[in-house]
């Protein structure tokens, strides 16, 4: 059997969190009533004209920054067909001049992904065709809400370098990512907020011409995604290798068959008469856009994770814990936007990894709340804690508290109960465990190393758990070894 | 039948200073212009709809505004006609097409709403060429307007019924909209002066679009002086508009009566040959006036301008077919059912489109179809750079340029309705500034051997409406009188 390869472009449609529609004042809002967040320009009513909503424009230039893509003057074009939802039958798009042009995505694994263009367009509206299971072509009749009509959005059409599945999955989590850390959209694939599209072709291994695409409409989730382009290249090959051939089509994904299905040719034959939208002036991105863009854009998820590897590389390696799991970590913190804290932790003298790993799990079980924390207290329990004057179950016991609450780490520890033994107190307890189990004190010094256990448990009983564990340890070893 | 001159009920100035200063009522300004509307429209149709008794309540407004001392601006009392592809609120705008019969706009035109803050009194709304889309009302779906100096004849189009209204005195002005010579076509077809500003001088907020990057909206009256007014009153940046220009409106009757001395005027011959001889006789005569009145006076070539109306005849027709997509079915107007949208939407279409308006949606479609794209839209808009360029080459030279409005006086029905290339032919002076965005005005100036009104065209370069009207005011001054409106059929 011959040997495939995968080709893979995406095309995501993203939302912009804008206050307002791209070409009218209407609230940008989902989940509303239907049809309350209209006027004559949204709707299309005749003589009614767009403005631009700069915004929109600035947060299109964001994203297209943060895409590593060149911003260029850009004009606007009327995509021309029929369809109920669209209140003036055309599409206000952007077609050769988009706003942002060529650029590249960094995955988690280091791959990039090339990035054709991120122009911006309107949104239509919603249909809901009611009767018939919701099939356009059984329906009894058709719903239509037009709250979404022209709201700002940007296409943002990958190359075809995108090799599997997972890879597709992988570039749509990272875009989206992005597009959240940006502050130009809010990412949600459930409400429509970031959808996806996907031109799926598969070639013999090593074959410098491409296959016939398919594209691949109603990819709702991740999952999805991944689902539906792996049913993609294995129909592809079956056809390939049982000698049919690929039709260039459109197909819908169906969640509940797992399989894709070819829409009727009739709905897909379009030919949209692209031409400039007399309406709008051209879009020139003068300095004062760029700067507005430029300001929202800090380093992207890659750069981030980077930046955080390295701190890593910095502090020492701890033994327990494997190199995989640290990665995980980093792009957990990165992608909750932690990272920042975990900077500002080591810089205020916090072990890198034990930071690392507090943001990651503790922290991460509430970022928004975390993404408030004090970067110096957070360091502070972080000393506390490598010091050995806290175990790490009380640490996290503090760090939870510091994230309701705010506070200092130390009067925290000291309202838990968790303040330091001073040593002489410790003391006097290792040798009154010592002196009421002389037994089991012969067997540890004999060697019998998990009797430790049975003597450290007694330490911390007497104690009510508020002896540090690692130096009880520390104090018989030193008696033994007298 | 022959058209006698009339007094019409007063100029928009002498109405507004007499409203003003409290000397006449606003409400028997209006009684007069209705009496007058009672008495000709069966005959003219100038009409899609009156609105009287909302008219009354805007003249007592204005009548309210004066009586406590306030002032209801330059327009004050005036009644004026809206061509009926203006949008007002709650009054049906129909672009006299089925498709369009009854719906009621939600919101009224930035020109319509800055003449209402100007004091001016809205009587109805006029009869116009389905979609702007012809050259003599005859496209109308509720019939034709009549011209006044000849109800055999047609009074030009398409804002065929805001000129009649002028002309036969019911109302001292009116607007229109231009896209390729709609407004300054009629004027000079019913004798009156007929205004088509610069590009982006009046917002298009409200006007129902025929072709985006042509439509501009104008006024007509009886004189330049009042056409003048009306354009201040109406012009100035529009933020709804993104074609808007970002500039004040243009102080035109500050020197309307500055005179042409000194300035260089163009006769561009090559509009001299193709039209009838009273219309080539008017532009020839109207040089001659100029130059007696200071002005230098040359002929100039300007081929390229012949491309204008093939060019115009792509572009228009592309944009119309886009926006005129919108008229589906599913939202307002005419809806006629069928089993599934698409059929609901291609019998809504058929019904409601008169054949003007399908043959331009065909066109325009066809142009800007994939393969032949290039061919057509793109080498029409290389044919309007084209005209653009020379153009600016002219303007180097002069100041103003001087052409026929129209290649013919008023034709008589049915002459030319069938022939859809006889018809476009009546733009082929006029399209040329359109293409370019100039500013352009039709000013009666001669009578022809039969007693029908002959128009001349001034056409100025981009923001050159200062200049232009001071040139028309001389060519008025210059004018008999009886070559212009109004007059009673």
């Amino acid at each position: 059997m011959t040997e495939y390869e995968t080709v893979v472009g995406l095309e995501v449609h993203c939302e912009l969190a804008t206050a307002t529609k791209l070409f009218c004042g209407c609230r940008n809002a989902f989940g509303e009533a239907p049809n309350t967040n209209i006027c004559p320009v949204c709707l299309g009513l005749p003589g009614s004209l767009p403005v631009i909503n700069r915004r929109a424009v600035e947060l299109a230039l964001r994203i297209g920054t943060a895409l590593n893509c060149t911003a260029q003057r850009s004009i606007f074009h009327r995509k021309n067909y029929f369809y109920p939802d669209m209140p003036k039958d055309y599409q206000i798009s952007q077609y050769d001049e988009p706003i942002n042009l060529g650029g590249f995505l960094e995955l988690v694994d280091g791959s990039r992904v090339g990035i054709e263009r991120a122009h911006m367009e309107e949104d239509t509206g919603k249909t809901t065709h009611v009767g018939g299971g919701g099939r356009i072509r059984e329906a009894g009749y058709s719903l239509v809400d037009y709250n979404r009509a022209g709201v700002p959005l940007v296409e943002i059409v990958s190359r075809p370098d995108i090799s599997s599945a997972a890879q597709a999955r992988a570039y749509v989590d990272e875009l989206r990512s992005i597009l959240v850390a940006t502050g130009a959209s809010d990412g949600r694939m459930e409400e429509g907020s970031l959808r996806v599209d996907a031109n799926v072709s598969v070639r013999p291994a090593g074959a410098a011409e491409y296959g016939t695409r398919c594209e691949v409409k109603n990819l709702n989730s991740l999952r999805s995604l991944e689902r539906a382009i792996g049913y993609e290249v294995a129909r592809q090959i079956a056809l390939l290798e049982s000698g049919e051939r690929v039709a260039q089509e459109t197909r819908h994904w169906d969640e509940g068959d797992g399989r894709t299905h070819a829409l009727r040719s009739k709905e897909e034959a379009n030919d949209y008469r692209y031409f400039p939208e007399p309406d709008l002036a051209p879009l020139v991105p003068d300095a004062r856009l760029l700067a507005a863009a430029a300001e929202g854009v800090g380093p992207m998820p890659a750069e981030r994770r980077r930046r955080l590897s390295e701190l890593l590389k910095a502090g020492p390696e701890p033994a327990e814990r494997r190199d995989g799991s640290t990665t995980d970590q980093v792009v957990t913190v990165v992608d909750l936007g932690l990272d920042e804290l975990v900077h500002g932790a080591v810089t205020a003298g916090a072990d890198p990894h034990l930071s690392l790993a507090r943001a990651a799990n503790e922290a991460a079980a509430n970022p928004d709340a975390a993404k408030l924390l004090d970067p110096i207290a957070f360091a502070a329990l972080l000393k506390m804690e490598s010091s050995g004057q806290l175990s790490a179950t009380q640490s996290k016991e503090v760090l939870a508290e510091l994230m309701t609450h705010g506070g200092d780490p130390a009067r925290i520890a000291a309202s838990l109960g968790y303040e330091q033994m001073d040593t002489a107190a410790l003391d006097s307890m290792v040798d009154d465990v010592i002196a009421s189990n002389p037994e089991e004190w012969q067997r540890y010094r004999a060697g019998e190393e998990k009797v430790a256990q049975f003597l450290l448990g007694k330490v911390m009983r007497a104690t009510k758990g508020r002896a540090n564990g690692k130096l009880v340890a520390a104090a018989f070893a030193a008696r033994r070894s007298v | 039948m022959t058209a006698r001159q009339a007094p019409g009920i007063g100029s928009v100035a002498g109405i507004a200073a007499a409203v003003r200063s409290g000397e006449i009522s606003a409400r028997s300004v209006l009684q007069s212009s209705l009496e007058r509307v009672a008495d000709l429209e069966a005959d003219l149709h100038c009409f899609n709809a009156i609105t009287a008794e909302k008219a009354m309540a805007d003249a007592d407004a204005v009548d309210r505004l004066v009586g406590s001392g306030l002032d209801p601006g330059p327009l004050a009392g005036v009644p004026v006609a809206l061509k009926d592809n203006l949008c007002t609120e709650g009054i049906p705008t129909t672009c006299s097409s089925r498709i369009l019969a009854g719906w009621m706009p939600p919101y009224d035109a930035t020109v319509v709403s800055r003449l209402r803050c100007a004091g001016a009194v809205p009587v109805g709304k006029t009869n116009l060429d389905e979609f702007a889309m012809g050259s003599s009302t005859e496209n109308s779906a509720f019939g034709p307007t009549r011209n006044p100096w000849d109800t055999t004849r047609v009074p030009g189009g398409s804002s065929g019924g805001s000129a009649a209204a002028v002309a036969s005195g019911m109302v001292p002005l009116a607007f229109g909209s231009d896209t390729g010579g709609s407004i300054r076509q009629p004027a000079s077809l019913c004798g009156i002066v007929g205004v088509k500003p610069t590009y982006g001088v009046v917002s298009r907020y409200g006007l129902i679009a025929f072709a985006s990057s042509l439509d501009q909206i104008g006024p007509f009256a009886a004189t330049v002086a009042d056409a003048a007014l009306g354009l201040e009153v109406v012009a100035g940046h529009d933020p709804m508009d993104s074609t808007s220009l970002d500039l004040p409106s243009p102080q035109l009757l500050a020197s309307l009566d500055d005179g042409v001395s000194g300035t260089r005027i163009g006769i561009v011959e090559d509009f001299l040959s193709d039209v009838s001889p009273e219309c080539r006789e008017a532009v020839v005569a109207a040089g001659e006036a100029l130059a007696a009145a200071g002005a230098k006076v040359d002929r100039v070539k300007i081929p390229e301008l012949l491309l204008g109306l093939p060019a115009y005849y792509i572009i228009a027709p592309a944009e119309a077919s886009s926006n005129l997509s919108r008229y589906d079915g599913v939202r307002y107007g005419l809806r006629v059912d069928g089993p599934d949208a698409e059929t609901m939407n291609a019998r809504t279409r058929g019904e409601g489109f008169g054949p003007e308006v399908k043959r331009r949606i065909m066109i325009g479609t066809y142009a800007l179809s994939a393969g032949y794209y290039d061919a057509y839209y793109g080498q029409a808009q290389k044919a309007r750079t084209l005209v653009i360029r020379a153009f600016e080459a002219a303007y180097r030279s002069f100041d103003v340029l001087l052409t026929p409005t129209t290649p013919s006086v008023a034709f008589p029905f049915g002459s030319k309705v069938d022939d859809p290339i006889q018809m476009y032919m009546c733009d082929v002076c006029s399209i040329p500034s359109s293409l370019a965005g100039h500013p352009a005005v039709s000013v009666p100036f001669a009578l022809s051997p039969e007693g029908l009104p002959v128009g001349v065209q001034v056409l100025a370069p981009a923001l050159g409406e200062t200049v232009m009207m001071r040139v028309a005011a001389s060519l008025e001054a210059a004018a008999p009188r009886q070559a212009r409106g109004p007059v009673t059929p």
